[in-house]
């Protein structure tokens, strides 16, 4: 039963991975779209692309941040 | 055509430069991390002997080595001996430097290896200013900087016009102080934890949580300026009818605290994640006891996420600074129907 932990914390730092991965992936594929459409926006997009990608990068740090905590108990 | 040979022989040593200590740590880290071999290859062991005394973690790597053979928890101990705080600065092939522990009355004040990492860092930013502020002294008004002051200009600049001026806008200036503070504080101590023997105080959630604290009080004092008791007060009502205040209050004061936690856990899983990353990586030939595995993976991986890390180091810096201009700005802000939607966005 002790190993059953180690397995929720690998599931469960895989899941938040899969979330933050989909979630940045969109992020750069609208800045990319954006940029193209309007490359004299390319300051402001990649601001805002980055602001958004810490965001979401910072929830999926909270996952695995516990995902770690589990597997060290 | 001379100058081109020039800068390729430069990017030469300097990779070179970056491998071999690499190289160097992952000799010590063999005797740290492989007791075994000491004992199955006498060669080796008479190596260690010519390093000096054997070193206590190794002998403590022994013991648990001897305790139980499992190999995982033993690579395990040795990274969270890497990533944690402790009281022992290591100069591995030489021996270490046991820190004094302090207690006064009850709280644990002693001198740490990532406490001796922030006054490293405190001690190269004022030498490094020093320098470059002397150098702007002597200059005169029509004339460009050169080597050390031109590299900070630049980087001071970029805070000063694309971080504090786009973020907070009017009245940037007393806030910049903290920013640039910040910033090349936070940059040289994630720097700081990618060269040999240093260690990552932003790694150590205490470090982080204290700069974040800094922001939130400094956001607060902002919005008190801006909008003055009544406003602050105001503000944390959403601006809805009073029957819905039993629901508001509770969120925006919530919302107060997550901006600063969500700073402290982003800076500081990000620099323990890349840490534990490079090591575990390097623990892979070492668990599987293969060279080839080392020659395969362990070296060109742990060195792509050094590199990795070598970039993060500069985007986090500027993430912590860049969200705490966001929320300096936001919070000393006038109210307006689109800076409200902006509110709204970063309260995640």
């Amino acid at each position: 039963m002790e190993g059953l932990g180690f397995l929720g914390a690998g599931i469960g730092a895989g899941l938040a991975v899969i979330g933050a991965g989909l979630g940045i992936g969109n992020v750069a594929a609208s800045a990319a779209e954006g940029v193209a459409r309007q490359p004299e926006a390319t300051a402001d997009i990649r601001t805002t692309m980055i602001i958004a990608a810490a965001l979401i990068e910072g929830v999926a740090l909270f996952g695995e941040v516990i995902c770690v905590l589990l597997a060290l108990k | 055509m001379k100058r081109v040979k020039a800068i390729k022989a430069m990017a030469i040593f300097r990779v070179t430069a970056l491998i071999v200590p690499i190289l160097f740590s992952f000799n010590s880290l063999v005797f740290a991390a492989n007791p075994e071999m000491q004992e199955v290859q006498p060669a080796a062991a008479s190596v260690e002997a010519v390093h000096g005394e054997a070193h206590p973690v190794a002998a403590t790597e022994a013991e648990t080595a001897h305790g139980d053979a499992h190999g995982e928890e033993k690579a395990g101990d040795v990274i969270m001996h890497h990533i944690l705080d402790n009281n022992v600065i290591a100069f591995e092939p030489f021996g270490e430097i046991e820190l004094p522990k302090i207690v006064i009355g009850g709280f644990d004040l002693s001198i740490t290896k990532h406490v001796v990492m922030l006054w490293t860092v405190s001690a190269i930013l004022i030498a490094l200013f020093a320098v470059a502020g002397g150098k702007y002294r002597k200059m005169t008004a029509r004339e460009a900087p050169k080597g050390i002051a031109n590299a900070l200009e630049a980087l001071v600049q970029f805070i000063r016009l694309d971080v504090a001026k786009a973020n907070i806008g009017k009245g940037y200036e007393k806030y910049l102080d903290y920013l640039l503070t910040v910033f090349f504080f936070i940059l040289l101590c994630n720097l700081l934890g990618l060269v040999p023997y240093g260690a990552t105080a932003t790694g150590n959630i205490n470090v982080t949580l204290t700069l974040a604290t800094f922001t939130f009080f400094l956001t607060q004092a902002a919005a008190l300026k801006a909008h003055g008791i009544k406003g602050y007060l105001a503000h944390l009502t959403g601006g809805t009818h009073p029957a819905l205040w039993i629901i508001m209050i509770p969120i925006e004061f919530i919302g107060l605290f997550t901006k600063p936690v969500a700073l402290t856990i982003r800076l500081f899983a990000n620099m323990t994640a890349g840490h534990i990353v490079i090591l575990s990586l390097i623990f892979i030939s070492f668990i599987l006891k293969s060279y080839i595995v080392a020659v395969v993976m362990s070296v060109p991986f742990s060195i792509f996420i050094y590199l990795l890390e070598l970039f993060v180091a500069f985007l986090q810096a500027f993430i912590f600074t860049m969200l705490s201009a966001l929320f300096i700005g936001l919070a000393s802000a006038h109210e307006g129907h689109d800076e409200h939607e902006a509110g709204a966005a970063t309260h995640h």
